[in-house]
């Protein structure tokens, strides 16, 4: 089953890259002008992914007999299946009873110092609820099929007890999640084909690109291209989600990170594209450097990266809490058979800085800048990232590695969620770019989603991440669809009206937004981002009541549902519906061709009934079937602090009280954009003026990119001049000080070179020259003159032996 | 009177000086010649008379014999050179044959 299961996703994971390279390799055949096979053959690749993926996902349900579904079913109905014997009523009494439990716990625990007493008292007292979590996790190991998957697909490299290997890891998560990106990558590519077919052309002329001398400027159409990253980017988020390690999730990580640079300074002339790609880039480093860090204390302490096997190390009591022992630290088993105590700081050290990934690649605060700049990027990536992959990678990331974050870390992604969700929800009611407002969104509910994951709602949080994607890439098409209506025209203040030209993009975006804002007629209807948030809202409000001193990791998310609900709505009134405010622009407007407005009603069911059932539909089920911790009620869940964290029965006992909170915000937001877009009753102009200084303060992104500027860039550049004058003034110095020295030495070497040495060689070859002249007058060629010198020369020559040698 | 080494050896060292003189006077080239067959011949005597009375025996006159036969080569290719000389500057004057001269 694990092989078949396995296989299945690895073609899905490897047939993008095979396309990636032929693409790549021969995107160039062919004529630029009309060859469209490059696209096609990506949606190919990414289409028979989904084949796959949905394949192996009946697969699994059908060999596990989808008893995921069925035991939460009743899990969901009030615990029905496990515990028979008690009415639903009885259950929510003991709710009641659980949460002054809880608080008595908190004291019980403060008074000993110690976790794990703390949990035997309530297991005593309250065994019941501890029992079924109990009951729970043991049925899913003994006796019912096998959920998880893992197994090894090949070993790259082994450093001693370090294994480099590629993974896979298994589980319900997995499967959906692939379905999911398959799915909604399929939509985007055959979106993209309509909407990137103004770059299949020898001559593409960027209006926003301007040369040196002010024309714009032309180049290549680069249609495959675009086509290879996006295959490239649907293979390294997949490879991503079938990770079965930590550290292979890091480097296809990168990998998404690099398309995303790829694909973000996509129109690379523009200035301000290569910059939101070398800012996205750059932002996701500073949390990857955080993610470098988790990674060392992971492997230097538990000493491998396999998730199965860090899974297996923490040690958890019944009631799925960590276990300490006296001295505050974890004692673990590793895989090689070591003992260890693990301090329980590292831990805490060691889940904060995966988490640190996540805030780079899920843009959340403080590393949220790059994702509305990221909008430089075509549509179709904006779509990509901001549902199926990059940002998600981050959520995702948060959700495999859960077992892991002990709960002091889950407060700080809890807080993190929450501050972003609101910072960006602000910033995107007075964004009038309509691929902005869509962006903060974005980080609003990515926001959602860690303030989900934050809060204990596990499977609440990937719920709203799957919904998300659906509704979100639904969302961004339709913009792009406008945008390509009205020819590359994107700040809304120049819309309005397009619904009339635009009708199959004006109701699929209407989906979206209520999905996204999260309205619903209880009991009749409800689209998916409704039970999403709900999930979330629900989950945050049952933390709050066991740890009241955190109320605003519920304020903010359920006021956020109502500012979610205002900007969705005045970003469509103010694009679909009114008159249209510049008549050029209507004018020109028109649907999009056939390949662009299919993808949309593909996506529209799904952005709306994807969660159908809410929490007893399939998707949440088969979410928190893989839930990979489950707490009992009321049990103080950190060995420091007593954090409390709410189980399942908890958060059904607040459910609609929650629930009921979230679409009263959700109704007055569309209310209140209705009265302000969508009627003429209010001035806007006026308004604006006297909400001056808020809507400046939100307009600047409540200055982050400013604050950035004077907390790093201006030290940076301050830095950077001072070094620059050291470097011009002294280094510079020194180098013509040793410089004229040297020049100073060499003129002497030269003096010296040209008057004795060449002197002394010119004196040798002077005397040579004339002890030659002087010598050449005997040489008169005459005969008779040799003969002379010959006899006198031997006459001298007798004298002299006469003279020395008498006898 | 028996002929004594010195009566030899006088002989030689006029013939020697004579065609040294005639050598270093003469301005025919085959003047010149004649001189050196004198300087040679007077080297002869020398050589055979050493032979005659001194311990050198035969050698002296197989030297002279080998100088007798260098002396005719030598007569060969200096005549050849006159010649040729001659052919050229329509002269034997050696003085005129000066464009050796360093």
């Amino acid at each position: 089953m694990g092989t078949t299961l396995s296989t299945l996703l690895m073609i899905a994971w490897l047939l993008p890259l095979l396309g990636f390279f032929v693409e790549m390799v021969f995107g160039r055949r062919g004529d630029r002008k009309t060859t469209k096979w490059p696209a096609w053959m990506a949606v190919g690749c990414i289409a028979t992914g989904f084949i796959c993926s949905f394949s192996a996902l009946m697969l699994w349900g059908n060999h596990t007999e989808w008893a995921v579904l069925e035991s939460h079913e009743a899990h969901a109905e009030h615990g029905e299946h496990h515990d028979s014997d008690d009415a639903p009523e009885d259950h929510h009494n003991n709710h009641g009873h659980d949460d002054h439990k809880a608080h008595g716990d908190e004291k019980d625990h403060a008074a000993n110092g110690d976790g794990t007493a703390g949990w035997q008292l309530t297991a005593l007292d309250d065994g019941e609820a501890a029992a079924d979590t109990h009951g729970e996790a043991e049925g899913e190991q003994h006796d019912s099929p096998q959920l998880v998957y893992h197994g090894n697909i090949y070993t790259l490299a082994t450093f001693g007890d370090l294994v480099v290997s590629l993974d896979y890891y298994i589980d319900s998560l997995t499967l959906v999640m692939f379905t999911m990106v398959t799915l909604i990558a399929t939509c985007i590519h055959l979106f993209a084909i309509g909407y990137m077919s103004d770059e299949l052309t020898d001559e593409y002329v960027d209006h926003f690109a301007h040369t040196s001398d002010g024309k714009h400027v032309h180049r290549q159409g680069r249609f495959y291209r675009f086509f290879a990253f996006l295959s490239l980017f649907c293979f390294s988020m997949l490879g991503l989600v079938l990770a079965g390690n930590i550290f292979q999730v890091f480097v296809f990580w990168e990998l998404v990170g690099i398309c995303s640079f790829l694909l973000i300074g996509f129109y690379t002339e523009r200035k301000s594209a290569s910059n939101a790609a070398n800012k996205a880039f750059i932002m996701n480093r500073v949390g990857d450097f955080g993610f470098l860090i988790g990674l060392m204390v992971v492997w230097t302490w538990f000493g491998t990266f396999q998730f199965n096997e860090l899974f297996e190390t923490i040690p958890r009591d019944a009631a799925g809490v960590v276990v300490t022992n006296d001295y505050g630290e974890v004692e673990v088993t590793a895989h090689n058979g070591d003992h260890k105590q693990i301090p329980y700081s590292l831990l805490v050290v060691a889940g904060l800085g995966v988490f640190a990934g996540c805030i780079g690649k899920s843009a959340q605060f403080p590393l949220q800048t790059w994702l509305p700049d990221a909008m430089e990027g075509p549509t179709p990536v904006s779509a990509l990232v901001h549902s199926a992959t990059m940002v998600a990678a981050g959520v995702y990331l948060t959700g495999r590695f859960y077992p892991m974050f002990v709960p002091e870390v889950l407060l700080v992604i809890a807080y993190i969620g929450a501050i972003t969700l609101f910072v960006a929800a602000t910033i995107a009611v007075v964004a009038t770019d309509i691929k902005k407002v869509l962006a903060y969104s974005t980080i609003s509910q990515l926001g959602y989603m860690m303030l989900g994951l934050g809060v204990f709602g596990w499977a609440a949080g990937l719920f709203h991440l799957i919904t998300h994607a659906f509704f979100k890439s639904l969302m961004f098409l339709c913009s792009g669809s406008v945008i390509h209506g009205c020819h590359h025209e994107q700040e809304m203040t120049k819309m309005g009206g397009l619904r009339k030209k635009m009708p199959i993009t004006a109701y699929t975006m209407l989906v979206g937004v209520i999905a996204i804002a999260g309205l619903s007629v209880p009991g009749v209807i409800a689209f998916s981002g409704y039970h999403s948030k709900d999930a979330i809202v629900a989950t945050a409000l049952a933390f709050i009541q066991a740890n009241p001193a955190h109320f605003l990791l519920f304020l903010l998310p359920l006021l956020t549902a109502g500012i979610t609900a205002f900007y969705m709505f005045r970003l469509w009134f103010f694009t679909f519906a009114g008159d249209p405010r510049d008549q050029h622009v209507y004018d020109h407007a028109h649907e999009s061709p056939w390949i662009m407005t299919v993808p949309l009603l593909i996506l529209t069911p799904f952005a709306a009934f994807c969660a159908a059932g809410g929490e007893g539909g399939n998707l949440f089920l088969l979410l928190i079937g893989s839930e990979p911790v489950h707490v009992a009620d009321g049990v103080p869940a950190a060995a420091e602090g007593g954090l409390i964290l709410p189980s399942h029965h908890a958060v059904h006992a607040v459910h609609g009280t929650a629930g009921t909170w979230a679409l009263v915000a959700a109704i007055a937001g569309t209310l209140l954009a209705y009265v302000l877009y969508g009627t003429k009753t209010v001035n806007l102009d006026e308004m604006k003026r006297q909400m001056a200084v808020p809507h400046r303060f939100l307009t600047e992104k409540w200055y982050f990119d400013e604050l950035y500027d004077a907390l790093f860039m201006q030290p940076m550049h301050q830095v950077a001049a001072f070094m620059a004058w050291v470097d011009r003034t002294i280094i510079d110095n020194i180098l013509h000080g040793a410089a004229s020295l040297t020049v100073l030495v060499s003129k002497w070497d030269r003096f010296f070179d040209e008057k004795f040495i060449d002197g002394l060689v010119n004196l040798v070859g002077r005397w040579t020259f004339a002890a030659g002249s002087s010598l050449k007058v005997v040489q008169t060629g005459r005969l008779r003159n040799y003969v002379t010198f010959i006899v006198l020369g031997v006459v001298v020559l007798f004298g002299v032996l006469f003279v020395t040698f008498p006898n | 009177m028996e002929p004594s080494l010195s009566g030899f050896l006088m002989i030689g060292a006029v013939l020697f000086v004579c065609g040294v003189v005639c050598m270093a006077t003469k301005r025919n080239a085959i003047g010149v010649l004649m001189g050196v067959e004198l300087v040679l011949n007077g080297a002869n005597v020398n050589l055979v008379a050493f032979s005659e009375y001194t311990h050198l025996g035969i050698d002296g006159q197989i030297y002279s014999l080998f100088i007798i036969v260098l002396a005719a080569a030598e007569a060969a290719v200096a005549l050849a050179i006159a010649l040729n000389f001659y052919n050229n500057h329509l002269t034997i004057d050696v003085d005129r044959a000066n464009k050796l001269k360093g």
